[in-house]
């Protein structure tokens, strides 16, 4: 690798080529301050608070678009970059309204952090608000551009990491705003809800929409029994709002929070995780053995299934009709469960705690989410949302005693977990289809061929003798790769590339969910995955099939997987929808 | 008013896209020509255009809001012009707007649901010494008070 030795502030240094001055100095622990960069994107170079002096020359660089160049010294602070960065931020701040009391972004705000930073305690500008109105259409974020600070990387992260291209910035000069194109609105954009904009907005001018008031309203009536599930990639991010750090697992503490305040049952998305390996492992086995449709696609993913039903709804055949681990918990709760506590779907308000936005549109998404008789999920919340609660409820997190999930659909197993991550939903259902197909047990369940951070990842799995062909495809971006693959094969009569394919939308999985804790990039993703495939190690099954729960509730309640019930309470269909809807 | 008519795209413009489909800088030449064509872009051309393009809409209205030139609606047939210039604008520019939008129950650069009147503010159009001053179909009216707007609009009514 080459290396190149620059200075910062005088001090030597040694850094590889092609780093920016920005990521150089933060390698000494030189924090420069920056709004608009973002490590998962390219630089942009809108904001302009990063610039630098280089020794020698009288022009200013932006460190965050700026590479090191071999034997120069970088003046990252003295006191009139620091005048200049002042000014920039005043600047900024005279076009932004003054509302952080009731920001969506309060506490966690890079524009906030900095102006705090920097002392700024008057603006010498005249202050010019934009006067748009907030765009609340969607059920899963809110765009309030009249906050945006242009940084871009809504844009950049829509368009590039998402290839869905439902904000740009429209007009220009001062008139600049973020928008859906053609004057609808985001619900009607091709937006297909992933929240990936609003993980990476450093200001309040996207975000979650916030729903802690329903939760807190289903718990005081008396008439309701709540019962609240969480997913996997909770329990390795929720402690980040707590000082601790990534990929801490707090199963057990989110658990008794949870119980204090005042959910009457809880449950995990990891039982029903397995519960779609079931579902999803024995539709995949009967397609193969059947002469069925293949490959078959996953389908757990809403922001993915929304980006297939408008962008690729040539692949409808192929998805797995499995619903998601959320809605499969959501509609065993109100059926299986209700029965056990003798109630009926009606007296019981299901929640349930996402790493995800998209999960808000799904539980209204088509009529299959009824399959109860009512509603089968009433609400989803963000693991930020929860964190919120859990502040505002004066529980001290870092001192709950951890507890156990509910009976009887609260077990889960190790492939139950690694759903959070890319790759995931893969391994669990490897595991599960080979013991299907032949009848034996999976000797190595880590099943690396589909592991790593790769965009795509294709792997060849030996299920004694049989080769099955398998791929990975996250951040929506890296999907249409293999779904091109897909259509040649078709195209030409061959074979199909694959039996089975998984699909994220976002990049790292639902670890990175739009719904997650800020400050989300590789390395935090990294901590994340590691957390999740550490709660499949220690776990003491870590294949579906070998659930105690699940063996229970087949035997019980669904039958066999892909049963009539089943089919009736687990499994959806898919429609076209028009990438733009007016 | 969201523009609810049908548009086809029209041979002229089929052939031109055909030319210039794989020419760098196509995007801004096609939707100068489709504004030749339409007098504006309609939304469903737009759309048209993505798909014959492979562009995504966003990039489209990026392009086309981003350069004044471009119309989003049907220009009315009585186009008002409100110039917003330095000197009308320290005159009262912005009070005529205000009371336009009043008059014709529409925005900024949009038209009124009868086609009647569309309404856009426009830089300066070198009658300073009018100001503030307004076109209608190109005519000029210049030292113009709020109280003045209702019989200019009246004289184009029919
Ligand atoms: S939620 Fe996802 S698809 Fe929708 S605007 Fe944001 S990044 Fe784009
Ligand atoms: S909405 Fe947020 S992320 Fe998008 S450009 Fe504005 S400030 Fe940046
Ligand atoms: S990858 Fe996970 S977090 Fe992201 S949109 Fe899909 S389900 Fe939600
Ligand atoms: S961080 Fe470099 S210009 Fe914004
Ligand atoms: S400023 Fe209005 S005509 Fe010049």
């Amino acid at each position: 690798m080459e290396m190149v030795n620059i200075k910062l502030n005088g001090k030597p240094l040694q850094v590889k080529a092609g780093t920016s001055i920005l990521k150089a100095a933060l390698t000494d622990e030189i924090k420069i301050p920056a709004l608009c960069a973002h490590d998962d994107l390219d630089a942009w170079a809108a904001c302009g608070l990063c610039v630098c002096k280089v020794e020698g020359s009288p022009k200013m660089v932006r460190a965050c678009a700026t590479e090191v160049v071999e034997g120069q010294n970088y003046i990252t602070h003295d006191p009139e970059l620091q005048e200049i960065r002042t000014t920039v931020l005043e600047m900024i701040l005279s076009n932004h309204p003054q509302e952080c009391l009731t920001c969506g972004r309060s506490n966690t705000c890079e524009l906030q952090s900095l102006a705090g930073d920097f002392g700024i305690r008057e603006i010498p500008y005249e202050m010019d608000i934009k006067d748009i109105e907030a765009d609340k259409s969607t059920p899963s974020i809110v765009l309030d551009p009249r906050k945006c600070v242009s940084c871009g990387r809504c844009a950049l992260v829509c368009q590039q990491l998402q290839n869905v291209w439902a904000l740009e910035f429209l007009e220009r000069g001062h008139k600049t705003r973020i928008a859906p194109a053609g004057g609808v609105l985001l619900n009607e954009s091709p937006c297909i809800k992933c929240g990936q904009c609003s993980a990476h907005c450093p200001v309040g001018a996207i975000y979650e929409k916030d729903e802690t008031r329903k939760f807190l309203a289903a718990v005081r009536d008396e008439s309701k029994h709540v019962s609240v599930q969480i997913a996997p990639a909770v329990r390795v991010a929720l402690g980040e709002a707590f000082g601790m750090e990534p990929g801490t697992l707090v199963t057990g503490k989110i658990y008794a929070a949870l119980r204090k305040l005042g959910a009457d049952s809880v449950f995990d998305t990891n039982f029903s995780a397995d519960l779609t390996i079931m579902e999803e492992g024995s539709e995949l086995v009967h397609r193969i053995k059947n002469g069925g449709i293949l490959p078959q696609i996953t389908s757990c993913c809403p922001a993915w299934t929304d980006y297939m039903e408008k962008y690729a709804n040539d692949m409808i055949p192929h998805f797995s009709t499995a619903k998601s681990p959320m809605m499969m918990q959501g509609v065993m709760t109100k059926t299986y469960y209700a029965d056990q506590i003798g109630t009926k779907a009606k007296d019981i308000y299901t929640v349930a705690i996402m790493p995800c936005t998209a999960k808000k549109y799904e539980i209204t998404r088509d009529d299959n989410m009824w399959a109860s008789g009512e509603q089968d999920m009433d609400l989803v919340l963000t693991t930020r949302e929860l964190a919120r609660m859990i502040k505002a409820a004066g529980i001290c997190f870092d001192c709950l005693e951890e507890e156990d999930a509910d009976s009887p659909i609260g077990a889960y197993s190790g492939a139950g977990t690694i759903f959070g991550v890319t790759g995931g939903v893969m391994e669990a259902a490897v595991r599960t289809a080979y013991k299907l197909v032949t009848d034996n047990e999976l000797e190595d369940l880590n099943v690396h061929a589909v592991r790593g951070m790769a965009g795509v990842r294709k792997g060849v799995v030996d299920f004694a003798g049989t080769d099955i062909k398998v791929a990975v495809a996250h951040g929506m971006a890296h999907v249409e790769e293999i779904l091109n693959e897909v259509r040649e094969a078709k195209a030409k009569g061959e074979e199909p590339p694959y039996h089975f394919i998984e699909v994220m939308a976002c990049r790292g999985g639902c670890i990175a969910g739009g719904g997650q804790p800020y400050n989300t990039n590789d390395t935090v993703r990294a901590q994340r995955v590691a957390g999740l495939y550490n709660d499949d190690e220690k776990s003491v099954t870590r294949r579906s099939h070998d659930n105690p729960e699940i063996a229970k509730i087949y035997k019980d309640f669904l039958g066999a997987p892909m049963s009539h019930k089943s089919h009736e309470l687990l499994h959806t269909k898919y429609q076209e929808r028009p990438i733009y809807s007016k | 008013m969201q523009t609810t008519e049908e548009y086809k795209i029209t041979d002229a413009l089929a052939a031109f896209v055909e030319e210039w489909k794989d020419k760098p800088g196509n995007l801004i030449m096609i939707l100068h020509k489709t504004q030749e064509e339409y007098g504006f872009i309609p939304r469903t051309i737009a759309i048209e255009l993505g798909r014959m393009l492979d562009v995504p809409l966003a990039k489209i209205y990026g392009v086309i809001t981003f350069y004044h030139f471009f119309k989003l609606e049907k220009p009315g047939k009585n186009q008002i012009a409100v110039c917003m210039g330095t000197a009308c604008y320290l005159k009262g520019g912005e009070d005529l707007i205000k009371e336009l939008e009043n008059l014709l129950s529409i925005g900024v650069n949009s038209t009124t649901e009868d086609g009647q009147f569309s309404l856009e503010a426009v830089r300066c159009i070198g009658c300073c010494g009018l100001a503030p001053v307004l076109t209608v179909n190109g005519e000029v009216y210049g030292k113009l008070s709020t109280d003045d707007l209702p019989a200019v609009v009246a004289k184009y009514t029919e």
